[in-house]
């Protein structure tokens, strides 16, 4: 177990190695003079000598990239070119909306796509199984701003059962909370309901053929056990992988929902620092959750390991 | 898998037709597809008016027999913006998946073939895919001017892992195939073996692939060009439609249905034939479906 731990551990760091590397090129090898692409066409002299002292642009390209790992390392992910202030304290300001946002988009989810997904599979070929399926392709298919608006056309504008805009701290108490973080949520969730129900569904058709699913039927469980406690868990591995693997997709999905609903998460801080430039704080948000992205599938990793010992010993 | 009797008794297909006949949902698709296509390559000739034509008599008109879809802000006519916005989407679509084939195929051939490169390349591509393909793509918007071919690169750059992987797989898949054990013996060259034996079984697994980066593809150029940070606002793209059309979406929330609409058929349409494409090509895959 802990041989397998340290294994998956070690593929992670070339991983992320390659992400920094990536993330550290793109803005060198970038055609023209990155000073100038940062500060735009009209910025003086003294401006630009600034961010070439401030992004160590001066130095040669090996010795840069020493220094920036080294400070990426101890956690130094560099000053906002805009504000001055460490990226990271930026970042910290904004985490708190994005989070909440993911983790109930996340929980709408898994409450929605598994049922249906399971339901589909077990009502193979059914009205039931054509509904989610047409409602999965759908969800692929339309853009999760358009959603965004849908929903607030219908349930902010129409019914006005919740507000068009904006978002409230759980701090402030779970209700106000709950009632304005439901719509981009839900627009977030829609395309990840698709992606999980459609995989739930296939992965449970597989397993639903298996000889131990007819064995617990003959024994005369009820349809509810063999689905829910025989076959689906079972059925968990690829729905795990996609759900791990579709983070990227969550995240780009939040960048999208954030500007709809006018959440101030960052989402928001990675446009506005599009616009104006800020080459540090898109680096750093870059690393971050490429990081997130990377230990999340770890986790799901070792948690096959932890649940199926077969995997192991692959 | 099972394969049940029925199945493997049942002639897959009519002599004579090298497909079997399409599902009707597939050749709704591909009519609406044709009529996108069509509509947006001859959308000089058809848009009732130009799309850049400014009328400030008539901003922010309803629907009518003159303007189709209204007016936007501006008093330009969205149904001639909606029609030229097709070229754009289906340009960058038909660019990313031609694009990501051309540089993902070649690294998936080497990846799966030369054991030694194998390991270094998919750890770059672990590495791309870790990076959410939106915050990539704005990460190269940013550091370049917003043009066609640098938005076609953003978005092609986190599509690719996933055409190398694919390609690698069946790589391996067959690699141990008798006929390639064969050719090996034989002393046929690597580069040999793979023109002539792993190029050509990917072609199927490519083209379903191919059709489903044409569909995300699009999907991310309205979502960049929403974000203010796709392609100029001074031509008209479905999703830069979209993002002038959000300011004014308590006034009249047609000017983001339209062409919302009109991108959301095309990806379905996109979809669907990918679909029917897998089927086709690959019918491994069937029962998954």
């Amino acid at each position: 177990m802990i041989q397998y731990f340290v294994k998956r551990l070690v593929m992670a760091i070339p991983v992320m190695f390659f992400v920094a590397v990536f993330v550290f090129l793109l803005l060198r090898l970038t055609p023209g003079d990155p000073a100038v692409i940062i500060a735009g066409d009209q910025a003086t002299q003294s401006q630009l000598e600034t961010i070439r002292s401030n992004l160590g642009l001066d130095e040669p390209l090996l010795g840069q990239f020493v220094t920036w790992m080294g400070n990426l390392l101890q956690g130094d992910f560099g000053v906002s070119l805009i504000s001055q202030q460490p990226v990271i304290e930026l970042i910290g300001q904004r985490v708190g909306p994005t989070l909440s946002l993911a983790v109930v988009a996340m929980a709408m989810t898994l409450v929605m796509a598994l049922p249906l997904g399971v339901m589909a599979a077990w009502r193979h070929g059914r009205l039931l199984d054509r509904a989610v399926m047409i409602f999965s392709v759908l969800g692929f298919s339309v853009p999760v701003f358009v959603t965004g608006y849908v929903l607030i056309a219908i349930f902010a504008v129409h019914f006005q059962l919740f507000p068009v805009q904006g978002y409230k701290p759980l701090s402030e108490g779970l209700g106000p909370f709950l009632h304005r973080i439901f719509l981009p949520a839900l627009a977030l969730a829609s395309i990840y309901i698709a992606l999980v129900s459609r995989m739930t569904r296939a992965s449970m058709l597989e397993i639903l053929q298996e000889d131990y699913v007819r064995t617990a039927r003959a024994k005369g469980l009820g349809e509810k056990i063999v689905l829910f406690r025989h076959a689906l868990r079972n059925a968990a591995i690829p729905i795990l992988t996609i759900v791990g693997t579709g983070f990227a997709m969550l995240i780009s999905g939040v960048v999208v929902t954030e500007s709809v609903f006018n959440v101030p998460g960052l989402g928001r801080l990675v446009v506005d620092a599009v616009l104006a430039r800020d080459y540090p704080l898109i680096q750093a948000i870059i690393l971050l959750t490429a990081g997130l992205y990377v230990l999340i599938n770890l986790l799901i990793d070792l948690s096959y390991a932890l649940t199926d010992p077969r995997v192991r010993y692959q | 898998m099972t394969l049940s009797a029925a199945s493997v008794l049942a002639p897959r297909q009519r002599r004579g037709l090298p497909f079997r006949r399409p599902h009707w949902l597939t050749t709704l698709a591909v009519l609406v597809l044709v009529i996108i296509i069509i509509t947006g390559i001859l959308a000089p000739l058809l848009a009732p008016f130009e799309p850049t034509e400014l009328n400030s008599m008539m901003r922010l008109k309803p629907s009518d027999t003159t303007h189709w879809m209204g007016t936007d802000s501006y008093g330009r006519d969205m149904f001639s913006r909606v029609l030229y916005g097709a070229r754009i989407s289906l340009l960058v679509g038909f660019g990313t998946a031609i694009g990501c084939l051309a540089v993902g195929m070649p690294l998936g051939l080497i990846s799966g073939w030369f054991p030694w490169a194998d390991g270094v390349l998919m750890r770059i591509m672990d590495g791309l895919m870790a990076i959410p393909g939106i915050l990539l793509a704005i990460a190269v918007v940013a550091l370049t001017k917003a043009g066609l071919v640098t938005v076609i690169i953003a978005i092609m750059l986190p599509e690719i892992p996933q055409v190398v992987r694919l390609v690698r797989s069946r790589v391996i898949a067959i690699r141990s195939e008798a006929y390639v054990e064969a050719a090996r013996l034989l002393g046929t060259s690597s580069t040999r073996i793979i023109w002539r034996h792993l190029l050509p079984s990917t072609f199927g697994p490519m083209i379903v692939q191919g059709t489903y980066i044409y569909a995300a593809a699009i999907l991310t150029e309205a979502a960049l060009s929403f974000l203010g940070v796709g392609i100029g606002t001074e031509t008209p793209t479905w999703g830069n439609i979209m993002a002038e059309g959000r300011l004014y979406f308590a006034i009249n929330p047609w000017l983001v249905f339209w062409p919302a609409i009109v991108l959301s058929l095309c990806i379905l349409s996109i979809n669907i034939l990918g679909d029917a494409l897998r089927d086709s090509l690959d019918p491994k895959m069937k029962s998954r479906r």
